[in-house]
């Protein structure tokens, strides 16, 4: 009876169905006009939309960390079990401060939308591209063959940095990022912060080399050249050579 | 990336020799070698422990068909002593086997190395040879495996796929560990020689495109090789040794004359 009591006393849970409708409102979702509210088809909008704004980055529209940490981890799986190559980026935008210092936490926020839009012009949908943090990035390829790795980056890097950003009228800062990259172990179950770990240390790498450029780790896979593969079965195998 | 300072300290006294043996390929009878190797050593008078380094998709258990209770995951996680873990096989070696449980330390970290480290130290002292059945390919566990061996087996089939994946192994145990000897195991031959063939066309390629770093070139060495055989496939289909269930036939021989080789 003392346990049935103490349940009766604690408040009622409150659906919060209010606060999320206005966030749906706020970031300019609609729901469907012609399912009549509290119906199915209703609810499963408000859901859709808020698993939509929860996994979002508010500024950039970009996956935000928690998309991102689940779009990994599935990643991770699907390298273990089928052996493709995939590749993780980690972008940085250099002396960002710099630009929040000179002109302002507004231009800053524009030179990361800018960044976030290019980013997103390199890929391919398969790709996902979150904002990692602050001004980092981090961008997941699956099935990027080790020999495209490289272009890609530098494809990401002159992007950025053929793209002035406008902070304010009249003026434009130029941008540019460092990258850092490392291939998931194929066949190999990695976890997430190993991965990550190992993008992030190139990225150091590259900012200590003096930014504005992608630093790749080596993957282990050698290359077995048309030549090399022609002299192991260029001669005949019944011919004995010894 | 193997770093090289991961290579144990010999201890001191005598300790088991320890013999990784590996493969390009997956599929082409590496935990079948290890396991007939070890039985033939067995009977030649060697104390052997294969340990079961293919942490992530380790099979040592089902060649020999046996259930183990308890693993290195047990040892790594703490929960038993290694003591326990080494278990009798079939063809009067010992057995450590990785368990199924290990797919969470097929990334290589620290403290994967070394805890395997730790255990192969523990147990060195005890066994005449050590056979480290690795995975296949070079991933960095089976790099990290190879390099805690005194010598290296690469096995590998006439199959084109597999002489290409044998050969990009070798590349990198050459310029990564700086070996200087790589023996060589050709598996399911179907001609007579063929082994010696194909070692000399490895050899000609690696003497061409592949540096160690070292004034000794890399050399490969045939241990052998075993002839495609019904037998293998009626042992590997009951799960048992050829050495102890078809012990006459041709792969069987073949086993034993590579044994000899490894002890001479």
């Amino acid at each position: 009876m003392a346990a049935h009591t103490a349940r009766e006393l604690k408040p009622a849970p409150t659906l919060r169905l209010q606060a999320a409708l206005q966030l749906l409102t706020q970031s300019g979702m609609t729901l469907p006009a012609d399912a009549p509210q509290g119906s199915l088809p209703w609810l499963q909008a408000v859901i859709d939309g808020l698993c939509m704004l929860s996994s979002r980055d508010a500024l950039t529209g970009l996956s935000n960390r928690r998309q991102f940490e689940l779009a990994i981890a599935r990643e991770i799986d699907r390298v273990a079990r089928a052996g493709e190559p995939a590749l993780v980026l980690m972008a940085d935008i250099d002396h960002f401060k710099v630009v929040n210092d000179t002109h302002g936490h507004a231009a800053g926020d524009e030179v990361i939308k800018s960044v976030a839009q290019s980013l997103q012009d390199c890929v391919r949908p398969m790709d996902t591209v979150a904002r990692f943090g602050g001004e980092e990035f981090a961008i997941i390829l699956p099935n990027c063959p080790p020999a495209f790795g490289h272009t890609v980056a530098e494809r990401i890097r002159t992007k950025v940095q053929r793209r002035p950003v406008m902070v304010s009228p009249g003026v434009e800062v130029s941008v540019t990022i460092s990258l850092g990259g490392a291939f998931a172990p194929q066949w190999v179950r990695s976890s997430a912060p190993l991965w990550i770990e190992r993008a992030d240390q190139q990225l150091y790498r590259a900012k200590a080399e003096g930014r504005n450029r992608a630093c790749l780790e080596q993957p282990t896979v050698l290359q077995v050249s048309a030549e090399e593969r022609g002299l192991l079965f260029g001669t005949s195998q019944f011919q004995d050579l010894e | 990336m193997i770093d090289a300072s991961a290579t144990p300290v010999p201890a001191k006294g005598p300790r088991a020799r320890i013999t990784a043996v590996t493969s390009g390929k997956g599929g082409v009878g590496k935990t079948f070698m290890a396991a007939n190797l070890a039985a033939a050593l067995s009977r030649r008078g060697e104390r052997v422990l294969v340990l079961d380094a293919d942490l992530g998709l380790a099979n040592l258990d089902v060649v020999l068909n046996l259930h183990p209770k308890i693993t290195l995951h047990d040892v790594f996680t703490g929960k038993r002593e290694l003591e326990d873990a080494i278990l009798p096989a079939p063809g009067g070696f010992s057995v450590l086997l990785a368990g199924s449980g290990l797919v969470e330390y097929s990334r290589l970290t620290p403290e994967v190395r070394e805890q395997l480290l730790g255990v192969i130290e523990k147990v060195a002292p005890r066994f005449d040879r050590i056979l480290l059945d690795t995975g296949a390919g070079i991933s960095d566990v089976v790099l990290y495996a190879v390099s805690l061996a005194d010598e290296v087996m690469v096995v590998a089939t006439p199959e084109p796929t597999s002489l290409t994946d044998a050969y990009a192994t070798i590349k990198v145990l050459a310029s990564q560990q700086q070996r200087r000897v790589i023996k060589l195991v050709v598996n399911q031959t179907s001609r007579m020689a063929e082994g010696r063939v194909i070692r000399a066309q490895l050899q000609q390629v690696v003497d061409r495109y592949v540096s160690n770093g070292t004034d000794t070139p890399l050399k490969l060495e045939l241990l052998g090789d075993v002839p495609m055989d019904n037998a293998v496939r009626e042992a590997v289909q009951k799960r048992q040794l050829l050495l102890e269930t078809i012990p006459g036939c041709e792969a069987a021989k073949a086993v034993g004359a590579i044994a000899d080789k490894l002890i001479a």
